[in-house]
């Protein structure tokens, strides 16, 4: 099923076009990842799906955007939007507060008061998050003591908490070491049975391992997008190949 | 097709759609406003009320030369202030300037005397200008026997601006790339050569800026000055004379209570001082910016 | 050419040591001019001593009205300042249009431009008659006072938060928004919070701003020496104490005056100490 739908969409900052006319089903319940070289477009279309370029000034668009069929340009709430569509950003980004109060805030925020109902939350994501048993006898502690990785899982834990259907990843794992980047892409496989993610990486090998779908972005426009398999074993595209087997970018 | 209208525009009416259901933020938004209208509603209305209710008594009387109780002339207030304006930076301008150049250019950065000096630069601009007065009062009044005079209000006044005038050539110094340094010094100048031919004209913009806002502070300065200069209402003729300053002008004008004309027209030039003052110290700063 | 070089390194290093030598100075004139007579006066009757009455025989000398007279001022400026001073903060740095940024930022320079006696001017014109008018009394009081301050403690306010905020890293907000929080919600609970050593300082700035601010509190707080009574009447603050009585004070009066002046002086370096800790301890983090 069609969990997500781009249609005809441009953007531009300011007078400079950014995205050509990208058309994209995104899947529920998989993992598709957008590659490219730096510039593409990927993290820009990325952020037009939960609005987050709406913080960008001068940036405007046209074409639509369906998340389960509504256009979330016109007819959603961009609250209610960001909730639905969760956000892990590619600098772990944990609030200058304790690992309890940024695993509730998003709760909080959506009008969660009860203390029960938020102790469940915040357990419950951070073992969604699998890092429950490294934070549990910590939880008052501030979040800015962990280690990258640990804060990068925060932040997915963070993200769950508010109960998302998308989660969005832009380069999640652009800051972390080996040990950690492999510890985030096994949640990823692992969050895929509940939730669909759309992952930005400039690492191909991370999207064979773990996308089912892949885009390839260039200046702007989609030039191919296919399940992974397709696109890496068999692309139909000449810049596509030239990509993957590393003749540029 | 509605793909050729921008559709990330949140119109007014979705806007309010949104705020309706959460009244909080609502709240909070509008409370920020308030609070940012009501701080420049109270500027607009202090310079504007001050403005139009005293141009018209400026006139050719309030500038002449001679102070009578009858005519109480603002000429005499304004020499004295460009008097001790003059002595002040005098002073403290060499030294400011030579003490920055001192922390940026020649101590070890973190030192214990360039953690001394830092401190005591910190303390002297936490000090309130009243208790200048009164160490002006002690120390050149008194104690080096100078009385209440032009030259001690302008000594007073120089401590007073010294920590202005170092924190804003050191925050220039710091500006100037250091490839001007290494260039300098590769073509085998000294440190004294690369500060006075190289480093020191390339901050001159910041220094000057420091200086203008310098000046204001003196020209708005009264506390620190009414028991080191005096309040004497003519012109100081020699720098051992007393001489009350435009600031100090227009507070016994004003609390004399006789002269509420005279006190609204001195308050125009000293908003109207302030006004320039700022406009200038903020035109080369921009300038600044945009040439680094 | 040596020579020169190592002479003139001395001549920057003593320049860098005249404001060693300034703060030495006014410690020591003060604290010499100051202490004795609060020895003579006894320390416990100064600081305590709820009557000022110097020429009294014996002369009174009891600077506590003074000390809570300016202690009330202060906090009564803290109170209006700081709110409005803080939400302004957050508008410049997050609501406020592009276009008209520059305008405000010169407006609030300007607000810290002002002379005193300016706003000591506008305080007898618009305030004492403001306040005479909607609360009672005659308006020479603590509350004018109050107001007065409040307004000329924004600015310091102001520019120290707006900083503050301003350098909060963009991802704090942004991971807010992402979560579906309202600008608001990610601005107060977030940013603020991320900021909040960096506005404690400006706090503190201002307390600093308003304990020694003189010459605008003399012209509407009405000086009378007494223990403060209500925010509608007429207070005594330590810098007016002295600025009040300095002109015609003799032998143990004037050395009394001094005497203030020390205390004022203890507390504002008290206030620099607590400011100075508090910004350090947030560039730590």
């Amino acid at each position: 099923m069609n969990k997500i739908e781009v249609k005809n969409l441009d953007l531009y900052y300011g007078e400079v076009q950014a995205l050509y006319g990208v058309n994209m089903q995104i899947e529920e319940k998989e993992i598709t990842a957008f590659i490219g070289p730096s510039g593409c477009g990927k993290s820009t279309l990325l952020k037009t799906l939960n609005r987050m370029n709406d913080l960008v000034e001068g940036c405007r668009i046209t074409g639509e955007v369906l998340l389960e069929n509504t256009d979330i340009y016109k007819d959603m709430d961009v609250y209610q939007l960001r909730k639905r569509v969760g956000m892990v950003f590619q600098k772990p980004n944990p609030f200058p507060m304790s690992i309890y109060d940024n695993i509730a805030y998003g709760p909080r925020t959506h009008g969660v008061r009860s203390r029960v109902a938020l102790d469940e939350v915040v357990e419950d994501s951070l073992k969604k998050a699998a890092l429950w048993d490294e934070v549990k006898d910590r939880l008052k502690k501030s979040a800015l003591g962990l280690s990258g990785g640990q804060q990068q899982r925060l932040c997915i834990a963070r993200a769950l908490a508010v109960q998302p259907e998308v989660i969005l990843m832009d380069e999640p794992t652009s800051a972390l070491d080996p040990i950690s980047t492999a510890k985030i892409e096994d949640l990823a496989l692992e969050l895929k049975n509940a939730y669909t993610i759309v992952m930005v990486t400039h690492n191909m090998q991370q999207a064979t391992r773990i996308s089912d779908k892949t885009g390839f972005f260039l200046m702007g426009k989609v030039v191919e997008y296919g399940t992974t398999e397709q696109v890496f074993s068999m692309p139909r595209e000449k810049e596509t190949e030239n990509y993957i087997t590393g003749r540029f970018g | 097709m509605s793909s050729l209208n921008t559709i990330n525009k949140i119109t007014f009416k979705q806007k309010m759609e949104m705020y309706k259901k959460r009244k909080g933020s609502l709240a909070v938004r509008m409370l920020v406003k308030l609070s940012a209208l009501i701080t420049f509603a109270v500027l607009i209305y202090i310079v504007l009320f001050i403005l139009i209710n005293g141009v018209g008594h400026l006139n050719a009387e309030f500038f002449s030369f001679n102070y009578t109780t009858e005519n109480v002339s603002v000429i005499p207030a304004v020499i004295n202030t460009l008097v001790i304006i003059v002595i002040s930076l005098v002073i403290s301008i060499p030294i400011g300037i030579l003490s920055a150049v001192f922390l940026v250019e020649y101590a070890k950065r973190g030192s214990k005397i360039v953690n001394l000096i830092r401190i005591t630069a910190e303390t002297l601009s936490g000090i309130p200008s009243i208790v200048y007065g009164l160490f002006g009062m002690l120390f050149f009044v008194n104690t080096l026997k100078m009385g209440y005079s032009m030259i001690s209000g302008g000594l007073t006044l120089a401590i007073m601006i010294l920590p202005l005038i170092m924190r804003t050539t050191e925050e220039a110094l710091i500006s100037v790339p250091d490839t001007y340094r290494e260039a300098s010094f590769g073509l085998g100048a000294g440190t004294l050569r690369t500060v006075f031919r190289v480093i020191l004209p390339a901050s001159l913009p910041g220094i000057l800026a420091g200086v203008i806002l310098s000046i204001g502070r003196i020209i708005g300065e009264s506390a620190a000055l009414m028991y080191t200069s005096g309040t004497v209402a003519q012109i100081a003729t020699n720098v051992m004379d007393s001489g009350r300053t435009l600031a100090i002008h227009m507070y016994l004008l004003a609390s004399e209570g006789l002269y509420t004309d005279q006190a609204y027209a001195t308050a125009v030039v000293l908003l109207v001082v302030a006004i320039l003052i700022n406009m200038s110290s903020q035109t080369i700063s921009k300038r600044i910016i945009r040439k680094g | 050419m040596k020579i020169r070089e190592n002479v003139m390194k001395y001549v920057f290093f003593l320049a860098a040591l005249v404001s060693v030598a300034a703060v030495l100075l006014i410690c020591i004139f003060l604290f010499a001019n100051g202490v004795p007579a609060m020895a003579k006066i006894g320390v416990f009757d100064f600081l305590l001593g709820k009557e000022w009455k110097p020429s009294d025989i014996p002369p009174l000398f009891g600077i506590l009205p003074m000390i809570l007279g300016s202690v009330y001022v202060t906090a009564g400026a803290l109170i209006l300042g700081v709110p409005i001073g803080l939400l302004t903060a957050v508008y410049m740095s997050r609501y406020c249009p592009k276009k008209i940024y520059g305008f405000l930022r010169m407006a609030v320079d300007l607000l810290a431009g002002i002379p005193s006696v300016v706003y000591g001017f506008f305080g007898i014109i618009i305030l004492v008659p403001f306040v005479r008018n909607t609360f009672g009394g005659n308006g020479i009081s603590i509350l004018t006072a109050c107001i007065l301050l409040g307004i000329m403690i924004l600015p310091t306010i102001i520019s120290v938060s707006e900083s503050a905020i301003n350098a909060v890293s963009s991802n704090y907000y942004e991971g807010a928004l992402a979560l579906g929080a309202t600008k608001e919600s990610s601005i107060f609970k977030v940013v603020l919070p991320a900021a909040k050593s960096g506005i404690l300082a400006g706090v503190v700035l201002g307390i600093g701003r308003a304990i020694g601010e003189t010459m605008a509190v003399l012209m509407v707080v009405g000086n009378q020496a007494r223990m403060p009574k209500g925010i509608l009447q007429g207070v005594r603050t330590l810098t007016t104490n002295i600025v009040a009585e300095m002109g015609y004070a003799a032998d143990l009066h004037r050395e009394a005056l001094i005497a203030t002046g020390v205390v004022l002086f203890v507390f504002v370096l008290i206030i620099n100490v607590i400011f100075s800790i508090i910004k350090n301890g947030g560039k730590n983090r």
